[in-house]
């Protein structure tokens, strides 16, 4: 290699460094380890069902990718573009290769398997690894677990599971509310009325989803799903003058829900008398979610006025848009229809034509 | 923008009573006052906000303050934190 191509690699190197160092910084405060994997409540078809069973030590190993690799081509001893950062799931094929390669002493292509800082190694079909193989999984300190799961079945699972864990995420103020299955994010200064509104709502048959703190994040890169940030207080509310009153408990379990996709937001504000608010409804405004961008409207708040049935209305509009009906632009086109009809007809009769 | 680093002096922490006291103190002011701890923003005044930060002793935050009152807001609930919300 030339100097000048050494050089390249060089600089291509430091900068990799650079670019991971800066990643793991980033991500340095909450690490997902293999620990916090195995320590999931799911349920449903969710679960997955794993359980460790020996390289104890590389539990408090750090999940980084959101991505898991079958290491056929590595145990084969192929190592160019190993993905080792990713989780190593092996299934039926792999297992029995592995068993061909102990059974054989060809053990080398094993060692530099483990030399990869590799997360972990999970098991398909509770099918487990021979003694020479969990030997060298405890001596590089990688865990090895075992699902009962069938490898497709369990990679669909992992995916899903890493696109929730792994989703960008942001914390909010504001309160969040399901109204007539639209969900409805209020944003607002203190005291402009959100929790009292959501309490109404709750009243009329909605449900609070989080109050004050909302925790979102984005799935699939189109949608934001926000829920309470703590489960313990989550369905808690703080109502001017009442205090702190807990909505599960009043209202029952009818009343909450856990997570809600958010389809709308409503900002509402003081009334300025010198601000212009929207009168029509045919411009569509939207504001932007961690990349996302979602309907907004804009609500004047005044004593008297009645917020949570504009809010029911402003939730049923959007249904209704959603279905392929948009009632402003309706109206528009009609009046639209209305001017034409009456301009055609005093071009054909004319206002002398008239007896 | 006003920042300024406090540090929980309170040996219960930032309980129900500490953050009614925050969050009070905030709304008499204008300016939008956020407390930050460990990448998780919360509305000074908002009770449950504070609350749900979870602040345990010698915990410390950032305060950050935007707005026209900005500096007395700032110096009034740093003060707040000094005094250890008359708890002690």
């Amino acid at each position: 290699m030339s100097v000048e191509n050494q050089l390249m690699w060089v600089a291509l190197f430091f900068l990799a460094f650079l670019s991971i160092f800066v990643y793991s910084v980033y991500m340095a405060d909450k690490k997902f380890t293999v620990l916090d994997l195995l320590s999931l409540e799911l349920q449903g078809h969710d679960v997955i069902n794993l359980r460790c069973i020996g390289g104890r030590k590389g539990l408090t190993r750090a999940i980084t990718v959101p991505d898991i690799n079958r290491p056929g081509l590595a145990l084969s001893g192929f190592y160019e573009s190993f993905a080792s950062q990713r989780i190593q799931v092996f299934g039926r094929g792999e297992n029995a290769y592995l068993a061909k390669l102990v059974a054989e002493g060809n053990v080398d292509s094993l060692k530099k398997f483990f030399s990869f800082s590799i997360p972990c190694c999970i098991f398909t079909h509770n099918l487990e690894p021979s003694k020479v193989f969990m030997e060298m999984a405890e001596e590089s300190g990688c865990a090895i677990l075992v699902s009962d799961l069938e490898s497709t079945e369990l990679s669909n699972r992992l995916v899903r599971l890493f696109a929730t864990i792994f989703a960008p995420r942001k914390t909010l103020h504001g309160v969040l509310v399901e109204v007539f299955g639209e969900g409805i994010l209020l944003c607002g200064h203190s005291g402009v009325g959100k929790s009292e509104t959501a309490l109404d709502l709750v009243e009329r048959g909605h449900r609070l989803v989080a109050d004050d703190i909302v925790e979102i994040r984005c799935v699939s890169g189109n949608i934001i799903i926000g829920q309470g940030a703590n489960s313990l207080i989550s369905h808690h509310m703080e109502i001017r003058g009442l205090g702190i009153i807990n909505v599960a408990e009043l209202y029952g379990v009818g009343a909450i829900r856990k997570q809600k996709e958010i389809q709308l937001i409503v900002e509402l504000e003081e009334w300025d008398s010198n601000k212009i608010y929207d009168r029509i409804g045919t411009n569509q405004r939207t504001k932007d979610l961690l990349g996302v961008k979602i309907p907004a409207i804009e609500i004047p708040v005044k004593p008297g006025r009645n917020l949570p049935i504009i809010i029911e209305a402003a939730a049923m509009n959007e249904r209704l848009k959603k279905m392929g009906y948009n009632s402003a632009k309706d109206f528009n086109q009609n009046v639209l229809r209305w001017i034409e009809t009456g301009e055609a007809q005093n071009a054909y009769f004319g206002q002398d034509d008239m007896y | 923008m006003v920042e300024k680093i406090l540090t929980v002096k309170n040996r219960a922490g930032i309980h129900a009573r500490p953050a009614t006291l925050i969050a009070q103190l905030a709304n008499k002011f204008t300016s939008e006052i956020t407390l930050e701890k460990d990448s998780i923003v919360v509305n000074a005044k908002s009770i449950m906000g504070v609350i749900t930060m979870a602040a345990g002793y010698n915990t410390t935050m950032t305060l950050k303050v935007d707005g026209p009152d900005e500096s007395e807001a700032a110096s009034a609930i740093e003060n707040l934190f000094e005094t250890k919300f008359d708890d002690e």
